[in-house]
C-alpha cells in the first residue's frame, strides 16, 4: 500500500488541535478520537514497513523543498514509536482520570507522537529541528502535568538542559548551512563527500553529539532523566523513556553520523565510550534507588547505552577494517535492543503507574507483598523484569546475545564482558524490585487496595505479549528479513544513503 | 570574525544557564544562547553592500530571459531569514512555557532561586 508519507504527521498533529475543542464537556469523545488516531498510526506503520519512499512537499524538487523520507530505518523507528504510544494512550485512559484537565494531556501527548514521527521522517536538518522542538516542547509541559513542586522543578531542570541541548543542535544546523550551502540531508552528505570534512563541519558533528547526547541522556549529560521521568504521569514516563529519548537521541545521532557525515574510528570510539559510561554508571546508580520509578529511569540510562553500544561497534568495525557482516551483526543488535527497551521499558513505567496508582507512593519502603493485590501488575512486571535482565525465551535476551557476538567476533572480548556484567547488574536492580514491591509483608495501611481495571490491564497485558514475542523478530528469517534487515542496510550503507534519496 | 563574536555570544549565554542561581536568569542565558545562533544564521546570508533578492525587470537579461549573474552574486541569501523566523517563534514557545513554570515554581515555593528549590535528589 503505497501510503502518503505527511499522514504520519497530519494525524496527530489534527488530532490534537482538536483536543482543547472537545473541552470538559466531551471527555469520553477526545479520549475515543485519541486512541483512534494512535490506532490508525499503529496500522499505518506496519503497512509501510519494509519500504521506501520520498515524499516531496508541494511537489517541489528537492533541494528547493522540504522532503520527506521513509527508508528501514525511519520504518522500524516508527513502528516503534507507534506501538508504544498506543499502548500509552490505551492505559492512559483510565490512569488519567485522577487529573482534572485530560484533554489538554491528550493534546500534548498526541503533539509530541506528532513530533516524534517528523523528526523519523525528516529528509532536511532544519526540519528535523523543527520538529525536535514539537517534541521537546510538548514533553516539558508534559513532565510538569501535574504542577506539584517536584513535577514544577523536574520540568525546569528538564526544560532548561533539553533548550541547551536545541540551541547546540541549531548552531550545528547553522555550522553545516555555512559551509554547504544546503539542508537537505541527502546534498549535505553529497557535499561533505566531496569535500571532506574543514574544521567548520567537524565543530558542527561536535555539536551534534552534545546536543543529541543530551536529548538521549548518555552519561555525561544525564542530569535531567532520573528527575524529568519520574515526575511524569506514568504513560508519559513510558513514552519518555520508550521512545523518546530514542527518536530525538539515538535516531537522529545516528542518521546524523551514518547517513550525513559519514562514520570515522574517532566517531566510533567517542560513541563507544559515552555508551560504556552510561551502561556502567546507570546500572550502578540504579541499584541505589529507593524510589520505584527513578530506578527504572537510570535503568533507561543504562539500556541507551546498550543502543548506542552497538551503533558505535557498528561504526568502528566499518570505519576500522570494513567487514561488512560483522558491522552488520553489531548494528543489528543495536537497533533491535532499542525496540525491545520501546517495549519492555514502557511496560515497565506503566506498571509502575498502576503501582503507584494503588498504593499512593513510590517509594519502594513503603510497599511489600502486592503479589496477591496486584496480580496482573505483578505477572506484567515479572516479565518485563526477564526481558530487561535478558533471561533466554524473553526478548532482551536475544539482543543482548547478538551484542555480545557481534563484540567477541570483533575481537572485543573485554567488550562482551562488560556487556554481561551490567546484565548482572541489572538482574540485582529487578530483583530488589521484584523483593520490595511485590513479594515480602503486606504493609497493615494496603490492605484495602485493589487493582484498576479495565484499559490500564489491557495494555499491560497488550506489551507483555510483545515482551514474549519479540524474539521471533530474529529468530524467523521472514521477519527480520522484512522490519530489522532494512533498518540497518540504510546505517551500513553510510553516505551512499543520499545517492539512494536523490534517485528516488 | 563576526561569526567569533556569535561564538563568544553563545558561551555567554551557556555560561549565564550554567552559573546563574536564579531561575529568571537561567531563561535569559537560554534566550541569549538562542538568538546568538539566530545572529549567526542572518550572517551566514549577509554579505557587505547586498541587495534584497527580489528580482525585477532591470534584473532580466530581456535577449535570454535569465536573471543577471550580478544579481546573483550581490543579492542576500534569503534562506537563512526564513530559518531565523521559524527559530524565533519556535524560542517563543518554549519562552512561554519557560516562564509560565517559572510562576508556577514560584507560586509553589516562593523562591526564584534554585539552590532553595531541591527536593528531588540522588
Amino acid at each position: 500500500m503505497n501510503v502518503p508519507l505527511p499522514v504520519f504527521i497530519a494525524i496527530p498533529l489534527a488530532t490534537g488541535f482538536f483536543m482543547p475543542v472537545c473541552g470538559k464537556k466531551l471527555k469520553s469523545l477526545a479520549t475515543v478520537l485519541a486512541n483512534l488516531a494512535t490506532l490508525s498510526l499503529v496500522v499505518l506503520a506496519v503497512s509501510v514497513i519494509g519500504q521506501s519512499n520520498v515524499y516531496k512537499i508541494g511537489k517541489w524538487p528537492i533541494p528547493l523543498g522540504i522532503n520527506l523520507v521513509l527508508d528501514g530505518l525511519s520504518g522500524l523507528v516508527l513502528l516503534v514509536v507507534s506501538v508504544v504510544s498506543f499502548a500509552a494512550m490505551l492505559f492512559s485512559i483510565r490512569y488519567m482520570e485522577q487529573y482534572t484537565a485530560k484533554p489538554k494531556f491528550l493534546s500534548l501527548f498526541l503533539l509530541m507522537i506528532a513530533g516524534m514521527n517528523g523528526v523519523v521522517l525528516s529528509g532536511d536538518i532544519f526540519n528535523l529541528y523543527v520538529f525536535l522542538e514539537i517534541a521537546s516542547i510538548a514533553s516539558y509541559a508534559l513532565v510538569g502535568f501535574g504542577c506539584e513542586h517536584e513535577e514544577l522543578e523536574a520540568s525546569f531542570k528538564y526544560m532548561v538542559l533539553g533548550s541547551i541541548a536545541s540551541a547546540f543542535i541549531l548552531f550545528g544546523v547553522a555550522l553545516v548551512y555555512g559551509n554547504t550551502g544546503n539542508l537537505n540531508m541527502a546534498y549535505v552528505s553529497r557535499a561533505i563527500q566531496s569535500t571532506g570534512l574543514n574544521k567548520g563541519l567537524t565543530f558542527a558533528l561536535g555539536l551534534f553529539i552534545v546536543g543529541f547526547g543530551l536529548k538521549s541522556a548518555l552519561v555525561p549529560f544525564h542530569a535531567w532523566l532520573p528527575d524529568a521521568h519520574p515526575s511524569a504521569p506514568a504513560p508519559i514516563s513510558a513514552m519518555l523513556s520508550g521512545v523518546l529519548i530514542k527518536t530525538l537521541g539515538v535516531y537522529a545521532l545516528s542518521r546524523m553520523i551514518f547517513n550525513v557525515f559519514g562514520v570515522s574510528l574517532q566517531i566510533g570510539w567517542v560513541l563507544m565510550v559515552l555508551a560504556l559510561l552510561s551502561m556502567i554508571a546507570g546500572a550502578f546508580l540504579a541499584i541505589g534507588q529507593w524510589d520505584l520509578k527513578r530506578l527504572m529511569a537510570y535503568s533507561s540510562i543504562s539500556q541507551v547505552g546498550y543502543v548506542v553500544l552497538g551503533i558505535g561497534l557498528g561504526a568502528v568495525i566499518l570505519a576500522q577494517d570494513g567487514n561488512l557482516a560483522w558491522a552488520s551483526l553489531a548494528i543489528l543488535g543495536g537497533l533491535f535492543h532499542l525496540a525491545n527497551h520501546a517495549v519492555y521499558k514502557s511496560l515497565l513505567f506503566l506498571t509502575s503507574g498502576s503501582v503507584q496508582m494503588s498504593t499512593g507512593t513510590r517509594e519502594m519502603r513503603q510497599m511489600g507483598g502486592l503479589a496477591e493485590k496486584l496480580p496482573v501488575t505483578r505477572a506484567a512486571c515479572t516479565l518485563a523484569s526477564a526481558s530487561i535482565v535478558g533471561i533466554p525465551p524473553f526478548s532482551g535476551f536475544w539482543s543482548k546475545l547478538i551484542l555480545v557476538i557481534a563484540a567477541v567476533q570483533a575481537g572485543f572480548i573485554w567488550l562482551a564482558a562488560i556487556i554481561i556484567v551490567v546484565s548482572l547488574l541489572t538482574l540485582i536492580m529487578y530483583l530488589k524490585v521484584q523483593r520490595y514491591v511485590f513479594l515480602g509483608q503486606l504493609p497493615e495501611n494496603l490492605t484495602g487496595i485493589e487493582e484498576h481495571k479495565g484499559s490500564m490491564l489491557i495494555a499491560m497485558v497488550f506489551l507483555a505479549c510483545l515482551c514474549v514475542l519479540m524474539g521471533l523478530l530474529v529468530i524467523v528469517p521472514d521477519l527480520k528479513a522484512g522490519i530489522l534487515d532494512p533498518a540497518v542496510k540504510t546505517l551500513t550503507d553510510g553516505v551512499s544513503y543520499s545517492v539512494k534519496v536523490l534517485s528516488m | 570574525m563576526p561569526y567569533a563574536l556569535c561564538f563568544l555570544l553563545f558561551m555567554i549565554g551557556l555560561y549565564c544557564t550554567v552559573v546563574k542561581k536564579n531561575m529568571v536568569k537561567i531563561v535569559i542565558g537560554i534566550m541569549v544562547m538562542e538568538y546568538a545562533v539566530n545572529l549567526m544564521l542572518i550572517m551566514l546570508g549577509y554579505h557587505f553592500g547586498g541587495v534584497a533578492p527580489i528580482i525585477e525587470k532591470e534584473h532580466v537579461i530581456s535577449a535570454t530571459g535569465q536573471i543577471a549573474e550580478s544579481f546573483i552574486n550581490a543579492s542576500v541569501d534569503p534562506l537563512p531569514q526564513a530559518l531565523v523566523l521559524t527559530a524565533i517563534v519556535i524560542s517563543l514557545g518554549s519562552l512561554a512555557l519557560m516562564i509560565s513554570i517559572c510562576i508556577r515554581t514560584y507560586e509553589r515555593y516562593g523562591t526564584f532561586d534554585i539552590t532553595d528549590i531541591r527536593r528531588l535528589k540522588g
